[in-house]
């Protein structure tokens, strides 16, 4: 059952294009993200299924409820919608309870605030004021406030970028208990891929007011449908192939495709593909000669830029050991399945 | 909300309509008033002393400005206090001290007269009279608005400059100048339009600038004199607020960096120390002791000679009642045109924010002749009452509450007022349970501004209170006009602990 759904939704402000016909899907329980560059109009998309802006065309349905288009305007405080800022909006002459009270409308129900409290673990700190918390304190009070009446949905707006690097993994993770604790469906806007492929269950990547791509975390990254996804949620090197009966051949190899492609394609290749070896291969019946370029050490693994025989540099992403040396001579297979798009004529926009 | 914005604008640009329907239903005969040489020596008289009242107030006030908020002056504290006392004593009652001080047959003259025979001080009537008198009490609303911004500037823009191998004054020059020209522009808006506004201190001081020819000219019977002087004085004031216009740019003021502002570094005096405490002694002793030690004076002489404390008593109930009312009209009308302009900007709330503020552009003479003509011949029920005094005021000090409450509210972010619309609430809802308590502060503020100057509010009130009605400001009027100055001293004295109560919550707020 959906909880949101949009159709065609659409919204420009002037001559500006934000949202060009974004049809969305949020199933119960979901927590999903609108992934994408900044001014791709996702957060537009979020204020428009909040109710916070009016669409120029198209629906949306909260809880298979019609609340904007055909003539059509719910306000937001009737659209049952729980919303997060990314500034976390907490009213600054109240305390933390007060906060969470406020969204259970005259007469609170003081259980269910200590509750909610309990559930985002801040019921010691009820009496404090916004400004006596921190970044993180901040956020899981606008996370309660927002799930305290219930609502069909959750939004998120960038929820992770007011906090620092370092408490960004545990705030995150903690979120993601604290909504799957409570049931919760929940869409997030964001635009650091990183965040959206290890927090939702399902990642729609918007691009230019347009959803590009939707679907589990797995299939947007391992399948991407453009050159430009595959790009946006990491490194990929485009090598040009034909495909044919399920099989792709290239100069890496033959690997079998997922797709009914046929005819000139190019054959997206991750750096985590990539292995590489002092000696061939065990059980591989192709492996190519490469010589080491560069390498980046990053303590957890490294990046180590090969050059093949045929003068295409590859990069391949592996565990911080072996050690690797510029110039020293490695041999290279691919692991893992591969994926490939029709090709593009302006290929590997690198 | 747009209703009531519009219904407030046009009960503001009410007077104004009014006086430009006057004069245009005797045009003739108002141009042949103003087609004379007399009419450009006022205007250059009005605006010469405006400006410089305006230097006079600004040299003051930017030195002391700093002292008091960004250096170790010592007892800084106190001097911030007594160099903004001043604000409290009207024009009017600074003007009647210093001509009953310095003045022919003044206690000056008299203490001098004895031992050293002097029998003449230069005159203080006059150009350099009125000078002097609007200097010393316009200088804290400079003052006012230059310390709150000094202590508004964010230290780390300093830190970076210096970071950038700029020194102590090329860090001034450079960064902080350039921050403060909002408020010296706004202050010496200000100091300007009171000047012209002033009604009090030129009459007292015998200084023909616009408002007392007005004045007279009303007093003749010449109505149609005064409606187009005051249509003219109208359209000076309008010159003044427009260049100051030019010399303004949008920006927005909400803090958009988290975290909180960090206070700002003091600058060691020195050696400067002593000369430092010196300027601001010497100005505090003639804005302020001076003032209120011949006010004391005068109180001992009028106590000892038993006053009439009955009318003193109802004179200020009246004014409480009167200036009580418009604060809190004013209040409720800055409401919904502050919030017009700061959430819903466009053209229609421009149109009703530029009609609420006419008043800023209206000296008390002029709103209160134009009710005076509007009452007389369209609602004579309203002519004479308190309702026409108080509407009087609103219109004037309607742009204090407006401003006090708009920058409360810029400080508020939608998305706040958006998250509490997720939770199911109205808008009328959150402007009750959000917005309203987070802007509080300002509109208090606002009502306690315009009850401050609607309390010593002299022309209106002369014009248009009802008969019998006297206020506080009217009974001193009517004393020292004719230079009976003990029987004003106590209704000044009484006037001035009234008026220095709100400024004094303005100021405890603003710690």
């Amino acid at each position: 059952m959906s909880v949101i759904e949009s159709d065609g939704l659409s919204k420009s402000f002037g001559a500006t294009t934000a949202v060009d016909g974004v049809d969305l899907l949020v199933e119960r329980g979901m927590l999903c993200a609108l992934l994408g560059p900044s001014g791709c109009g996702k957060t537009t998309t979020l204020r428009l299924i909040a109710g916070f802006e009016r669409p120029d065309a198209g629906r949306v349905l909260v809880g298979e409820r019609l609340v904007a288009g055909g003539g059509t305007f719910v306000a937001p405080e009737r659209r049952r919608i729980g919303m997060v800022f990314q500034d976390y909006a907490l009213f600054p002459h109240l305390s933390v309870e007060g906060n969470v009270a406020y969204a259970l409308g005259r007469s609170p129900d003081r259980a269910r605030v200590s509750e909610v409290l309990a559930l985002v673990g801040l019921e010691s700190l009820g009496d404090r004021h916004p400004h006596e918390l921190s970044g993180g304190e901040q956020q899981r009070v606008a996370l309660a406030r927002a799930m305290a009446p219930s609502p069909e949905v959750i939004l998120l707006d960038e929820p992770f970028s007011n906090l620092d690097a370092a408490l960004r993994t545990r705030v995150r993770r903690e979120l993601r208990e604290i909504l799957v604790a409570a049931e919760m469906t929940a869409l997030f806007v964001t635009h650091d891929q990183e965040e959206a492929l290890s927090l939702a269950d399902r990642v729609a990547v918007m691009r230019n007011g347009r959803i590009e791509q939707e679907g589990t975390p797995e299939e947007v990254y391992g399948r991407p449908r453009t050159h430009w996804v595959a790009d946006f949620l990491g490194d990929a090197e485009s090598v040009p192939g034909v495909a044919a009966g399920g099989a792709v051949e290239c100069e890496l190899g033959r690997f079998p495709i997922p797709k009914e492609l046929e005819g000139d394609v190019d054959v997206l290749v991750r750096p985590e593909s990539v292995a590489l070896g002092a000696g061939p291969a065990p059980g591989r019946d192709r492996s190519h000669e490469g010589v080491v370029v560069a390498r980046e050490y990053y303590g957890h693994d490294q990046l180590v830029v090969v050059e093949l025989a045929s003068g295409r540099r590859l990069r391949s992403r592996s565990m911080g050991f072996p050690i690797w040396h510029p110039g020293d001579r490695v041999r290279v297979w691919i692991e893992g399945p591969v994926n490939a798009l029709a090709a593009e004529p302006a290929s590997a926009p690198r | 909300m747009l209703a009531a914005g519009l219904a407030i604008g046009a009960a503001a640009a009410l007077p104004v309509a009014y006086l430009a329907i006057t004069v245009g239903g005797s045009l003739d005969e108002a141009i042949d008033t103003l087609w004379r040489e007399r009419t450009v020596r006022l205007v250059l008289r009005s605006v010469g002393l405006a400006g410089a009242v305006t230097v006079g107030s600004l040299a003051l006030a930017l030195p002391l400005a700093w002292l008091t908020a960004r250096t170790d002056l010592p007892a800084r504290r106190a001097w911030t206090v007594l160099t903004l006392l001043p604000l409290v004593i009207p024009s009017y009652i600074g003007a009647y001290l210093i001509v009953s001080a310095l003045g022919p047959r003044g206690l000056v003259q008299d203490a001098l007269e004895g031992p050293f025979g002097v029998e003449r001080l230069p005159s203080i009537y006059g150009f350099s009279g009125a000078l002097l008198t609007l200097v010393l009490f316009t200088y804290p609303l400079a003052l006012l608005t230059v310390r709150a911004a000094l202590g508004r500037l964010d230290p780390q823009l300093e830190e970076a400059a210096r970071g950038m191998g700029r020194s102590g004054w090329g860090v001034y020059r450079s960064v902080i100048l350039p921050q403060l020209a909002p408020a010296i522009g706004a202050s010496a808006l200000l100091v300007s339009l009171y000047a012209l506004h002033d009604f009090g201190a030129v009459s007292i001081l015998r200084f023909d600038s616009f408002t007392r020819v007005i004045y007279t000219a009303y007093g003749t019977g010449s109505r149609t004199a005064a409606a187009a002087l005051a249509s003219l004085l109208v359209i000076v004031m309008l010159a003044v607020v427009w260049l100051e216009g030019r010399t303004r740019r949008r920006r927005a003021y909400h803090r958009s960096a988290p975290g909180s502002a960090r206070p700002v570094t003091i600058v060691a005096l020195g050696r400067w120390r002593w000369p430092a405490v010196g300027l601001c002694a010497s100005v505090v002793l003639l804005a302020l002791v001076l003032p209120v030690g011949v006010l004391v004076y005068w109180s001992m002489q009028s106590v000892a000679g038993s006053p009439d404390w009955a009318a003193i008593g109802a004179g200020a109930g009246n004014s409480l009642i009167a200036a009580g009312m418009a604060a809190a009209v004013a209040a409720i009308c800055a409401l919904p045109v502050a919030l017009l302009s700061v959430r819903f900007p466009g053209s229609a709330a421009a149109l009703v924010e530029r009609a609420s503020y006419s008043g800023y552009a209206l000296p008390g003479v002029v709103v209160a002749l134009a009710l005076v003509f509007f009452g007389t011949r369209v609602v004579p029920v309203l002519y004479q009452s308190l309702a026409m005094l108080v509407f009087a005021w609103v219109v004037l000090f309607l742009p204090q509450a407006i401003g006090s409450t708009r920058a409360s509210l810029l400080q508020v972010s939608p998305r706040v007022e958006e998250a509490a619309r997720s939770m199911g609430r109205s808008p009328l809802n959150v402007l009750r349970t959000v917005t309203a308590p987070l802007a509080a502060s300002g509109v208090l503020a606002g009502a306690a501004l315009v009850f401050l100057t609607a309390v010593k509010e002299l022309p209106a009130a002369l014009i248009l209170a009802p008969i019998g009605f006297d206020t506080l400001s009217t009974e001193i009027w009517r004393a020292t006009s004719v230079g009976f100055f003990e029987r004003g001293a106590v209704p000044s004295l009484v006037l001035l602990v009234v008026s220095a109560l709100p400024l004094y919550l303005l100021t405890a707020r603003g710690q």
